[in-house]
């Protein structure tokens, strides 16, 4: 597997910490400068390992929360208390630290602008990050493609990309907060899980035919494509990414 | 290139016995799903099975014919491309062997097809010589939708997205014709001893 590099075969690259900004509480957002990077398409993922001193490796998929920018590559990892590599990601890493990554990895839950929309994206949490590759190659592209992104947090501060979302709202984006678990003051916004009613609210819909990008954790998966489903989108149209257990 | 190595990180190291974790591999208690759109509910009364391609004539099981074959019961490791193996995992199917009994066929590879339009290609010896199942229980319990109940394909010498969720037959072919993965940048053969994860690997 080693020495000559086959033409199409993703090599392990070293890739450069250049900066990190924490999301939320748990998620931190970490770029990184990845010299001879190919470019990647939104909703693409990479590999990522990490090797002990004594040999021992790890590898882990993250999804790429960046639009294609040249050998910029970032990833928005939630740190898991009892993850092997997470915690190392979001707490040990500094700026001028080397990881290795392998990608950009799958040519199905992808979005570029030649697709053209409406777009429906669904997201859970950190599920947010390949559609906010999506969002913003749109908005990079100069493109006013009728967007709607239906985000599902548990509170206010869990939110990840908050104020970015906030700015690129308009111009047929249309950013849709649902908080399941705590809601701020005044909050006038849904306070549920994702549910048919709510999709349907939020559209665009089957009548229009969207391209719907969901990801999440399996249950928020499951539920979510089940009600589009249930209202009448085909289930050709629906594209998915699963993160974690099912808890079964 | 040697790998670079990670100041200050140590690794859970999974308690597995060694030789059981292929490369790149971590083990999971969990039982992860991973599927590229929703899950198909497809009713018994409307699911079979069938075997079609290079073959002189189809066949065909309803559900309850399907049933009626002899079925055996399977522990064996599984391992799937996004870097999860689980141990000793507890299957019941009918073994792929069986289902081709007595069929003649010239074809060298088979697409496994399911509901939902997923595919994926494997090779018909892969397939035979007890080495493949039509599963229908896991854990002792009917297989649940979500991981690809009523019946999925149980391939566990390659990693698992070539075990077909949702299967309704497999078709049988001459050429080597790459599926729903194997299209869309992942190897076309899959195993992961070798860690033939993507394109090129």
């Amino acid at each position: 597997m080693e020495g000559t590099t086959v033409l199409g075969r993703l090599i392990w690259q070293p890739a450069d910490v250049t900066g990190a900004v924490a999301e939320t509480p748990r998620a931190k957002t970490i770029a990184f400068e990845v010299p001879g990077w190919a470019g990647h398409r939104a909703g693409q993922h990479v590999d990522v390992r990490l090797t002990a001193e004594d040999g021992y490796q790890a590898e882990r998929s993250y999804s790429i929360a960046s639009a294609p920018d040249g050998t910029r590559v970032e990833l928005t990892v939630v740190r898991i208390a009892d993850g092997e590599v997470s915690p190392y990601l979001t707490d040990g890493l500094q700026r001028g630290d080397q990881i290795e990554l392998r990608g950009p990895v799958g040519g199905y839950f992808v979005w570029e602008p030649p697709l053209g929309g409406p777009l429906l994206l669904v997201a859970g949490g950190s599920g947010a990050a390949p559609l906010m590759a999506m969002i913003r190659l749109r908005a990079a592209a100069g493109s006013d493609v009728d967007t709607r992104l239906l985000l599902s947090s548990r509170g206010w501060d869990d939110i990840i990309y908050r104020e970015e979302l906030e700015r690129l709202n308009g111009n047929g984006l249309t950013v849709v907060h649902t908080l399941t678990v705590s809601q701020p003051p005044g909050w006038a916004g849904y306070a549920r899980r994702v549910d048919a009613e709510m999709l349907a609210e939020v559209g665009p819909g089957p009548a229009e035919r969207p391209r719907v990008y969901i990801c999440g954790p399996t249950p928020f998966v499951e539920a979510a494509a089940q009600a589009l489903v249930h209202l009448g989108h085909q289930p050709e149209a629906i594209k998915t990414e699963r993160f974690g257990p099912t808890g079964s | 290139m040697p790998p670079i190595i990670s100041r200050g990180f140590r690794g859970r190291r999974d308690d597995a016995p060694p030789g059981r974790v292929p490369p790149g591999q971590y083990v999971t208690r969990d039982f992860p799903v991973l599927s590229a759109g929703p899950t198909p509910h497809t009713q018994l009364e409307r699911w079979s099975f069938t075997i079609s391609g290079e073959v002189d004539e189809p066949r065909r099981w309803t559900w309850e014919e399907f049933r009626a074959l002899p079925a055996e019961e399977v522990t064996t490791d599984i391992h799937c491309v996004t870097k999860w193996s689980k141990l000793d995992t507890v299957w019941q199917g009918v073994r792929v062997d069986t289902l081709l009994e007595g069929i003649d066929t010239s074809a060298e590879y088979t697409v496994a097809f399911s509901d939902g339009g997923y595919t994926t290609n494997v090779p018909l010896e892969d397939l035979t010589g007890g080495k493949a199942w039509v599963a229908f229980r896991y854990g002792g319990e009917p297989l649940e939708p979500q991981h690809g109940g009523p019946a999925r394909m149980l391939v566990p010498h390659l990693y698992f997205w070539k075990s077909a969720k949702w299967v309704r037959g497999l078709r049988l072919t001459v050429a080597d014709e790459p599926g729903f993965w194997e299209t869309n940048g992942y190897h076309n053969y899959g195993d992961p001893w070798r860690e033939q994860r993507y394109w090129g690997d």
